[in-house]
């Protein structure tokens, strides 16, 4: 593939060159009847390009795509994906077969006419008003979807974690026994104290902070952002979810787990995709590779900006709760 | 005014000039020269992209200390990414493009003899000339140009501590861009007031071609969202400069706390986009209306439903003053502003599919002259839609959360502003050529140019969406971080392969361009038989553009294969004979 590409963009480069000396010979500037019969003939063929790296793209690159959404509001998500992304084939497909083939069937042709048609009414409101139709119903669809995910007003016993973000690096912290997250600031910022918690606020002294996050299997999570420095994006694409960080305020986001990383480990498509991943690795000599969630920046934030990440695990409640008791409080921590 | 007798210097005649035609070859030839940068830096770091640990000697060659052993740094590749999105966005799509047809076609298709102020009309030039130079300049200075995205959002673009490329780079970036938007505002106040004022008789409102009508629609959007992203600049300079805190707050970086206190970035993103999404128009209607035009001519067939383009152009302008909230979906910003931006983004939709069907019936039993315009005009359509239906992706606000920032929206935006602009452009030069400079280009060379630039572009952007889809970031010096994309490297080899036949398909035009200026054969005075008014003037060009009285206008632009005339074309200036209807 690679090698025929460069083989192309060789003769590519000296046909180019043998018409450059051809120019001032040259005595038609304008499209013959010729030109214009093969040149449409062209765009027919390019139609044919056209969808046939479509359909190569969907047959070769499915594998890459994310597997399954990881989340209850993932699932939302990924339908409402599925009936976008088929509406906007279906008229994609048909509009450019119209362009192109008519491209090809009306060149022209020496003394024929063409139609003098400048305008209908009939026609005009007919894709004016089925486009507002279908859109009035992806818009409300899509709005449904954007409330149930932005919405968490309603959420029984959510678990509340702290994402925290600095150049290049995560960190998190658990709201611990009261639920309730103690005040911060970058102000208090202070050698181990890396998130500028606020110890005088008695809700700090049972946070806890953490390098790795770990998430309870269907139990809502709400993610409070923070930033210390530039903006960065809170990005975990197996869940559907991203928010911004913001240097000087909270932002929120909020997801229910629903596959622990063993289960996403033996989904199908997750499988096929680690196993294609390996074997590309296997071939540059790198270490296997076994699949975890991870959460990425996804903010333009400096030069390490490709490389800031942080693990995520998700198990079930009671292992979770099992490792988050092992973890150390702010107040341990401090001490 | 017919004074073209008047002795010119050399200088008052190609340098300091007010004539509109050469101003307007002015805009191009620069815009030419900026896109060779922008494109020539997409090369370098779509290499860095497929072969990341590899050595190149071009790299070497080109980056100086900015590379290692062939390899680039991280930050000189964020620079690039930068520097790239500016020149392409402002210097070649806003300058290049508008500055070029709107200076070339508003006075000779309305018939004026020039601008409304040919005065300004140079001093705005040679602004753009000078924050050109700035923005070139800024390539150079010791620690970088500016590196944050050409979205610049701070504190990113105001911490030099943040990254080298925020230090002297950004200034000159700042200052830059505050020169850029005082030679836009110039230039966009000239032609509205040219359009409104100077048509010549009979050329009503609704006979204007509609390329005048777009560009005229994007001098009025430039007026109203330019100053905003003038202001963002300034408040910026004053957080980077004089300790304000208009954006920052907040800050604890390199082992200390900033003073800055209350800021907030989010404003800025509110600012910018304000500017930037009404940006995006001011790129692509301009190369509507071209080919609006050229599909017209070439068709042989007047434009379907001419009061829809126009009824679409303006509601697409009003439209793109309410959306920029969609760039700010997951900002956080009150995710009820996010309902409100989805639905006025989705209703752009609509006079955009309008547009689209509008194209595919004017096709419709045509008479099709494939000349090199009309083969990137068809070009344009197709990218238009592509590119444009993935927006109904990236408008919705649900759908956008696992999107944004990904190279699905690289995808999305490259095709429906970037190709579809470019191609806009490009069909303009091939269209105008014989006007611009008295001779016409090769067309089998543009052939060439065309289809390999066709191929290309889809080769480039087609897979490049899928690569998004799979979650991968953009802006990321090298995907080896995460084992989770090592299954996308091979696709970002097949794009930077396309990438570079893509660009280096652009000498073939380059090559054209220049030596037709010089060798290409005489150009008729009409030679693709078209009504609008430029091509009643004579070939070439004198002060006043027509030598003799402006000629009165009595129809329409696109009275093509009207029945009733024995030519299938009706110059504008032709009166309409006894008991014929106007269209």
């Amino acid at each position: 593939m690679t090698a025929i590409l460069y083989v192309l963009l060789a003769i590519v480069v000296a046909v180019a060159i043998w018409q450059m000396t051809s120019i001032f010979k040259l005595k038609s500037v304008i499209a013959t009847e010729k030109d214009n019969n093969i040149q449409g003939i062209l765009f027919a063929l390019f139609g044919i390009f056209f969808y046939g790296l479509m359909i190569f793209s969907f047959v070769k690159y499915t594998s890459i795509l994310l597997p399954e959404a990881a989340s209850l509001e993932g699932e939302d998500y990924d339908d409402l994906y599925v009936v976008t992304m088929g509406l906007i084939l279906v008229v994609q497909a048909i509009t450019q077969f119209l362009l192109f083939y008519f491209a090809f069937k009306y060149r022209g042709v020496k003394g024929r006419k063409a139609l003098f048609y400048a305008d209908s009414h009939k026609l005009e409101m007919i894709w004016t008003i089925i486009p507002s139709i279908v859109l009035a119903g992806l818009v409300l669809y899509g709005l449904s979807v954007w409330i149930d995910v932005m919405d968490t007003s309603d959420a029984e016993n959510p678990l509340i974690v702290e994402v925290y973000a600095k150049q290049f690096q995560w960190e998190a912290r658990y709201a611990g026994e009261d639920n309730e997250l103690g005040l911060a600031n970058v102000r208090n910022i202070k050698g181990i104290n890396t998130m500028g918690v606020d110890m005088t606020d008695i809700n700090s002294l049972d946070d806890i902070p953490v390098r790795e996050l770990h998430l309870p299997k269907g139990r809502k999570v709400i993610f409070k952002f923070r930033s210390q420095d530039v903006l960065h994006s809170a990005y975990m694409p197996h869940f559907r979810a991203q928010m911004n960080c913001v240097p000087g305020m909270v932002t929120q986001f909020a997801f229910t787990p629903s596959m622990t990383t063993e289960e996403m480990r033996a989904n199908d498509k997750t499988v096929a995709k680690v196993e294609n991943i390996n074997r590309i690795r296997a071939e540059k000599g790198e270490d296997e590779y076994v699949f975890d969630y991870v959460l990425l920046c996804n903010k333009i934030c400096g030069s390490s900006h490709y490389n800031m990440q942080m693990k995520i695990v998700v198990e079930e409640e009671d292992e979770f709760n099992t490792w988050l008791k092992s973890q150390k409080t702010m107040a341990q921590v401090v001490q | 005014m017919s004074d073209h007798h008047h002795k010119e210097t050399f200088i008052t005649k190609y340098v300091f000039s007010t004539d509109h035609k050469m101003i307007s070859k002015q805009y191009l030839v620069t815009g030419i020269f900026m896109g060779i940068i922008g494109v020539f830096m997409s090369m370098l770091f779509r290499m860095q992209i497929a072969w990341p640990d590899e050595s190149f000697s071009i790299i070497e060659a080109f980056l100086g200390r900015h590379q290692d052993g062939g390899v680039m740094t991280p930050d000189i590749y964020l620079a690039l990414v930068t520097i790239h999105g500016t020149i392409m966005v402002f210097f070649v799509l806003t300058a290049g493009l508008s500055g070029t047809f709107s200076n070339l076609l508003i006075p000779l298709q309305i018939g004026a003899r020039d601008m409304a102020s040919g005065f300004l009309n140079m001093v705005s030039y040679w602004l753009f000339f000078l924050s050109s130079v700035l923005m070139v300049v800024s390539l150079f200075v010791e620690a970088g140009p500016a590196a944050a995205g050409w979205t610049i959002y701070p504190p990113l673009s105001a911490l030099p501590q943040a990254m080298p490329g925020s230090g002297m780079g950004m200034t000159l970036w700042l200052i830059s861009m505050a020169i850029f938007i005082a030679s836009s505002l110039l230039g966009s106040l000239n032609y509205i007031v040219t359009v409104l004022n100077l048509r010549t008789v009979g050329m009503k409102m609704t006979r204007l071609p509609l390329t005048i009508w777009a560009f005229f629609v994007t001098a009025i959007i430039g007026v109203v969202s330019f100053p905003v992203l003038l202001s963002a600049a300034l408040l910026l300079i004053f957080d980077r400069s004089f300790g304000t805190s208009f954006f920052l707050s907040d800050i604890f970086i390199q082992g200390e706390v900033l003073h800055y206190q209350g800021g907030s970035p989010v404003l800025f993103e509110h600012l910018f986009w304000f500017l930037g999404h009404p940006e995006v128009y001011i790129v692509l209607l301009p190369a509507l209306g071209i080919t609006s035009e050229i599909i017209a001519t070439n068709s042989r067939k007047p434009i379907f439903g001419y009061r829809a383009m126009i009824g679409s152009i303006i509601a697409i302008a009003f439209l793109s003053t309410i959306v920029w909230g969609h760039h700010m979906f997951v900002s956080g910003m009150n995710p009820f502003l996010g309902s409100v931006f989805t639905f006025t983004t989705l209703l752009i939709a609509i006079p955009s599919a309008v547009k689209a069907f509008n194209y595919l019936t004017t096709l419709w039993k045509g008479n099709l002259q494939m000349n090199p315009a009309m083969l990137f005009s068809i070009g344009l359509v197709s990218t238009f839609i592509s590119g444009g239906l993935t927006g109904l992706v990236l408008g919705d606000s649900a759908l956008d959360i696992n999107v944004h920032d990904t190279y699905f929206v690289v995808a999305h935006f490259h095709l429906v502003m970037g190709v579809s602009a470019i191609y806009g452009m490009f069909a303009g030069v091939y269209h105008w050529f014989p006007k611009m400079y008295g001779r016409m280009m090769n067309k089998t060379l543009g052939y060439w140019h065309f289809w390999i630039t066709a191929v290309a572009a889809y080769g480039v952007f087609f897979p490049m969406h899928f690569i998004g889809l799979a979650g991968l970031p953009r802006r990321y010096y090298s995907n080896t971080a995460f084992p989770l994309f090592d299954d996308v490297a091979d696709v970002n080899v097949v794009i930077t392969l396309f990438a570079i036949l893509g660009g280096a398909a652009q000498i073939i035009f380059l090559a054209n361009f220049f030596i037709s200026i010089y060798k290409g054969k005489k150009a008729e005075q009409n030679p693709w038989k078209s009504n609008t008014l430029e091509w009643t003037t004579p070939v070439e060009h004198i002060h006043g553009n027509w030598p003799g009285e402006i000629p009165a206008v009595e129809r329409w632009a696109y009275d093509y294969s009207k029945p009733g005339h024995d030519e299938d074309f009706v110059p504008q200036t032709t009166p309409l004979y006894e008991g014929e209807e106007e269209s």
